[in-house]
């Protein structure tokens, strides 16, 4: 009986020393974390850069190729294509975007912020992209679509949109517009707030109209805000698949092939190409890193324009 | 005011000052307003109004505002609330030849996202707390590595991971679906790390001088602290998950194991070529936001405030 207590109690003030003792517990708190970040992050990204070295399909042994892989894409057209579609996209999304997004903002700050607008405007975002592709290839319809017809009554021509080769990237990126500039709004209304009022007041006093003001304060001191918008959304710009992967699944005639659905290609339509997809992939992450880093250099994305007023 | 009281001006003067009285800047930029939620919103509710229409006439009648014949038959037949054999000798050249076992995608979706949002969420709000109240060694080493996660995109990471599930054996399974997303995201542990660090240290030094653990002090005193925060992310973890599309697309294909947003491509591939069944693959659509649309009624106003903090990381 007191053999028994005396061991309870020993291993009580084990538990207790273990729950007490930081350095163990704190790696004990991050033990899953850490173990999830290695097997599903980091290791796949070292190995994605292994894969590419190789040729390799799943079934048979993976065979070291050096750069062949690396070769391969950049002698091949559709890869070319594939970027330049992308950037297309890219730049049709991001400018209306980021501009939609701002003049939302400035609406909301002027005239209206109630929780209402914000969650209506906020709404597209929550869709998924499936969703948000299956509703706009219905609205859109080159026959049927609500648009058409609405065009087609007004006396304007009925529009192909994603059916036709020249429209169907600007289509995708309007939708994509529709679903992230509410969003995109959102985070720019928040970097508004932070502009002191009294600047405005100033403003007035010495003359300057709603125009000027806006240029002169609002968009030069909200720019570590549209910077910070601007690099994330052209990260996730580059990386367009779930709306082209429902809506056009890369047509027509290859028109919506962008990056990442050309390395989709690679891997579940052309034999398991793990080499070229991978190496392709790798390609896509040094342009980003490369888009990234010109980025905020060149709009000084850690410097405010406000130190210079105080 | 001024328009009122002088009574002398003369008429066209009178009117001449009530028109600039009026801020046409305000005026227009209301008017802007109205359309961009005109644009937001119409999409949803023409989904809405193409779900109630009669399968037959969605084609004959496009043009119509309103639901043409509104009936509930598109929903029942998604729910699976119609026996497919009362539909023979009727016309069913408009209705998707794609099966439409709603109710196990509408489960599935739910234990993918479940699992995800009660893992993520748990094991990085762990993990977040030690990087922000633990000392042990390579703490910033090790926190710095994981946001390196967010900086690599989503594919470079999905072929490995993809090839790594499939030599687990898990492809077609829940676990191969959930597994890269359970046990951390860079994101959710930089959002909690922010607020376990604004926490009054206080609180957790009474606690402990109370004679309470490390995982006393975290379990009651931190988690119940930032019960605001933590409830943001798995909500946010909840949408993204059952947003998601790609990885068990690759991954879940298998009708047992399949989400809604799998589901619903896979349906629109079988629709009838050429005439897609637009009401019946809107009637899905509607399921599938029910609830996202519930949880942005009752915490929509939370999820905005969650945004505008997530811009400034």
């Amino acid at each position: 009986m007191a053999v028994k207590v005396k061991n309870s109690s020993s291993e009580i003030s084990f538990l207790g020393r273990l729950a007490n003792s930081e350095i163990a517990l704190g790696f004990l708190f991050i033990l899953p974390a850490f173990i999830g970040f290695t097997v599903f992050y980091a290791v796949p990204a070292i190995r994605s850069i292994g894969i590419s070295f190789t040729e390799w399909n799943l079934l048979s042994d993976a065979e070291y190729v050096g750069l062949r892989n690396y070769q391969d894409i950049f002698e091949d057209d559709r890869f070319w294509r594939a970027l330049q579609i992308t950037v297309t996209y890219v730049l049709w999304n991001i400018p209306l975007q980021t501009v939609l997004a701002v003049l939302i903002a400035v609406i909301m700050d002027k005239v209206n912020n109630s929780s209402v607008l914000r969650g209506i405007i906020i709404l597209p975002w929550l869709m998924p992209n499936v969703i948000v592709a299956l509703l706009f290839i219905w609205i859109l319809d080159p026959t049927l679509g609500i648009v058409n017809v609405f065009l087609e009554a007004i006396g304007l021509e009925s529009q192909g949109f994603f059916g036709v080769p020249d429209q169907a990237i600007a289509t995708v990126a309007g939708v994509n517009i529709w679903r992230h500039m509410g969003y995109t709004s959102i985070l720019i209304y928040a970097g508004l707030k932070t502009i002191p009022k009294s600047l405005y007041e100033a403003a007035t006093v010495d003359g300057a109209n709603g125009w000027v003001q806006f240029l002169r304060i609002t968009l030069p001191l909200l720019r570590p805000v549209l910077v910070f918008v601007v690099v994330t959304s052209v990260i996730g710009s580059f990386q367009i698949f779930d709306t082209i992967a429902v809506a056009t699944d890369g047509g027509p005639s290859g028109s919506t092939r962008t990056i990442i659905f050309y390395i989709y290609q690679e891997v579940f339509e052309r034999r398991f190409n793990m080499g070229t997809a991978t190496a392709a992939s790798v390609v896509l992450f040094l342009i980003l890193v490369t888009v990234t880093v010109i980025q905020t250099r060149y709009l000084q994305a850690g410097r405010s324009d406000l130190a210079d007023y105080s | 005011m001024t328009t009122l009281t002088n009574t002398r001006l003369p008429q066209d003067e009178q009117q001449a000052a009530f028109f600039t009285n009026i801020p046409w800047g305000n005026v227009m930029l209301w008017i802007v307003l109205f359309l961009l939620v005109f644009i937001t919103l119409f999409p949803f509710y023409w989904v809405v109004r193409t779900a109630l229409s009669d399968p037959n006439s969605v084609y004959a009648h496009a043009d119509e505002l309103l639901p043409h014949d509104p009936t509930a038959f598109n929903f029942q037949r998604v729910l699976g609330m119609i026996d497919p054999t009362t539909l023979v000798g009727q016309d069913t050249s408009r209705l998707s030849a794609g099966t439409l076992n709603f109710w196990i995608y509408l489960r599935n979706s739910f234990i993918v996202s479940g699992l995800v949002t009660f893992g993520q969420t748990l094991f990085s709000s762990m993990a977040a707390y030690a990087f922000a109240r633990m000392n042990f060694p390579f703490k910033d080493q090790i926190f710095f590595f994981f946001l390196t996660g967010l900086m690599v995109p989503g594919i470079v990471l999905f072929i490995p991971n993809f090839v790594l599930i499939r030599q687990l054996g898990w492809i077609g399974t829940f676990q191969g679906v959930v597994a890269p997303a359970f046990l951390m995201s860079p994101f959710a542990i930089f959002f909690m790390r922010q607020f376990f660090l604004s926490l009054n240290r206080d609180l957790e030094e009474a606690a402990k001088l109370d004679g309470s653990t490390v995982l006393g002090v975290f379990w009651r005193v931190a988690l119940p602290l930032t019960i605001g925060p933590l409830l943001t992310l798995a909500l946010l973890t909840f949408v993204a998950s059952w947003n998601d599309y790609l990885w068990p697309f690759l991954v879940g294909r298998d009708e047992e194991i399949r989400v809604l947003t799998v589901a619903l491509s896979v349906f629109r591939s079988q629709t009838p070529q050429g005439g897609p069944d637009w009401a019946g693959l809107m009637a899905g659509t509607v399921v599938s936001i029910v609830p996202t649309i519930l949880i942005f009624v009752f915490f929509g106003r939370r999820i905005v405030d969650s945004i505008q903090f997530s811009g400034f990381k």
